[in-house]
């Protein structure tokens, strides 16, 4: 199966195999009136399979943060004129804001309404989250 | 501005400071007596408290200084559905500094995003209670004259006692400190403590199921309370809850110097026949909290004699 390469627009490669609708629903690409593509188990040297989405609109703002969070070895990149004219890094951020929220019934966030939701990472080597609030682990990923 | 809503939000000299200035204050309590004065402490418990609340506010009338709060959430605007965030952005507008208690993990965290004054964490739900663990490591100087190379025995329910976790945090950065817990297999203490601070910092430790065995290595001991509630099944309970109960017997191997703590309310864990040991040292525990409370408070305000 072929899927066209794009004259403008986003690439993230080497997505773990099966996480491509997870970034999918977190980057919120849904919302984008432009044409995206999701590619999933293709064949990978490096990993056997992974998953590339492809985004056909280079203004889209994409929030890195996510996609750190998510899997810092996804490769962010910028097509113009059919060419690569950037490779972003990304990296596991500092503190993830609003992407995704506190399990723990305990914590104020679940009645406290209109608060930022606020994970910190307490740990780069784990690439573990805590939320700012009640410290809980962020387990889901 | 400064606030304090984990125990290790103070750095260890930033405790030593405040161990001083509690000492201080112990030896003539007359020089403070006017340091507060025309200041004003809200003292804002979403959840009733008995020795926390009535702590914080006689440290404040010692320092001179005036209290207004509430001691519930049906006595506050909470009652109408105004948000944590918003009653405690209306407070700072009156009071200088703020005692938080409140029943969600997280909360006084909250409050100090939205706070025009310091916050003091008093306790939010099962997380953190700074002011006691500044409580027992006064307490722990005081009557040790040191907070490195002791040996601390915890003993009881030290899977949900958040006493215990924030003082083996604290007591982790000392040289030399051991660690002897001492509690049912159902209540030991959970992995993260043992895994993020204990062997992270390579802190001496033992698990041990017998109060009796472990009292002779003591310099310490920090007792907690075996709740039935925390217990699978009734028998259990019952199998165990003597075990965790000190009293004249079990303290027969103990050593003279030994300190008993407690962050109290004592429910039976401690037979009042210890009451009168001169190691039993969990009242004197509880008037340190007060004296360590005007420290902080003092210390928040940026106020000195």
């Amino acid at each position: 199966m072929t899927i066209d390469s794009i004259q403008n627009g986003i690439v993230l490669d080497h997505i773990r195999a099966g996480r491509a609708m997870k970034l999918y629903h977190y980057l919120e690409l849904d919302k984008l009136d432009c044409t995206v593509a999701i590619m999933k188990n293709v064949k990978s040297n490096k990993y056997g399979k992974k998953d590339i989405l492809k985004i056909d609109d280079d203004n889209v703002d994409i929030n890195l943060d996510v996609i750190g969070y998510i899997d810092p070895d996804i490769t962010v990149s910028i097509i113009k004129d059919g060419k690569t004219i950037e490779k972003k890094q990304v990296e596991a951020p500092e503190k993830l804001i609003n992407v995704v929220k506190c399990m723990n019934p305990r914590c104020i966030t679940t009645t406290e309404q209109e608060i930022d939701q606020i994970f910190k990472l307490t740990d780069r080597a784990t690439r573990t989250y805590r939320c700012a609030y009640c410290e809980s682990k962020l387990k889901e990923k | 501005m400064r606030h304090v809503i984990d125990p290790m939000d103070l750095s260890v000299a930033e405790v030593d400071e405040l161990l001083a200035l509690a000492d201080d204050i112990i030896k003539d309590k007359s020089r403070y007596a006017e340091v507060c004065h025309g200041k004003k402490l809200a003292t804002l418990f979403f959840e009733p408290s008995t020795r926390t609340r009535l702590s914080f506010e006689a440290a404040m009338m010692e320092l001179g200084g005036n209290v207004l709060g509430f001691s519930e959430a049906a006595s506050s605007s909470a009652a109408k559905g105004e948000s944590v965030g918003d009653t405690v952005r209306v407070v700072s507008c009156y009071a200088d500094i703020i005692a938080m208690r409140h029943p969600k993990e997280g909360a006084p965290m909250m409050a100090s995003m939205k706070s025009l004054v310091p916050i003091i964490n008093a306790g939010d739900g099962g997380h953190n209670h700074p002011t006691q663990t500044l409580t027992d490591i006064l307490t722990i100087h005081r009557e040790k004259g040191r907070l490195d190379n002791l040996t601390i025995g915890c003993c009881g329910d030290l899977m949900f006692g958040r006493t215990v976790h924030s003082l083996i945090k604290a007591m982790s950065r000392y040289e030399n400190v051991k660690f002897i817990l001492i509690s049912p297999e159902e209540l030991k203490i959970p992995s993260y403590i043992k895994t993020e601070v204990l062997k992270k910092q390579n802190i001496e430790y033992e698990e041990v199921t017998s109060l009796e065995e472990a009292i002779p290595k003591l310099d310490i001991l920090y007792m907690t309370r075996v709740q039935r509630e925390r217990f699978f099944n009734e028998a259990d309970y019952v199998r165990l809850k003597d075990s965790y109960i000190l009293d004249k017997a079990k303290l027969k191997g103990a050593s003279k110097d030994l300190a008993i703590l407690h962050p109290l309310p004592r429910v039976n864990e401690i037979s009042t026949e210890v009451d009168n040991d001169p190691r039993a040292k969990y009242f004197d525990q509880a008037l340190n909290g007060k004296y360590i409370r005007m420290a902080l408070i003092m210390k928040l305000l940026g106020l000195s004699i």
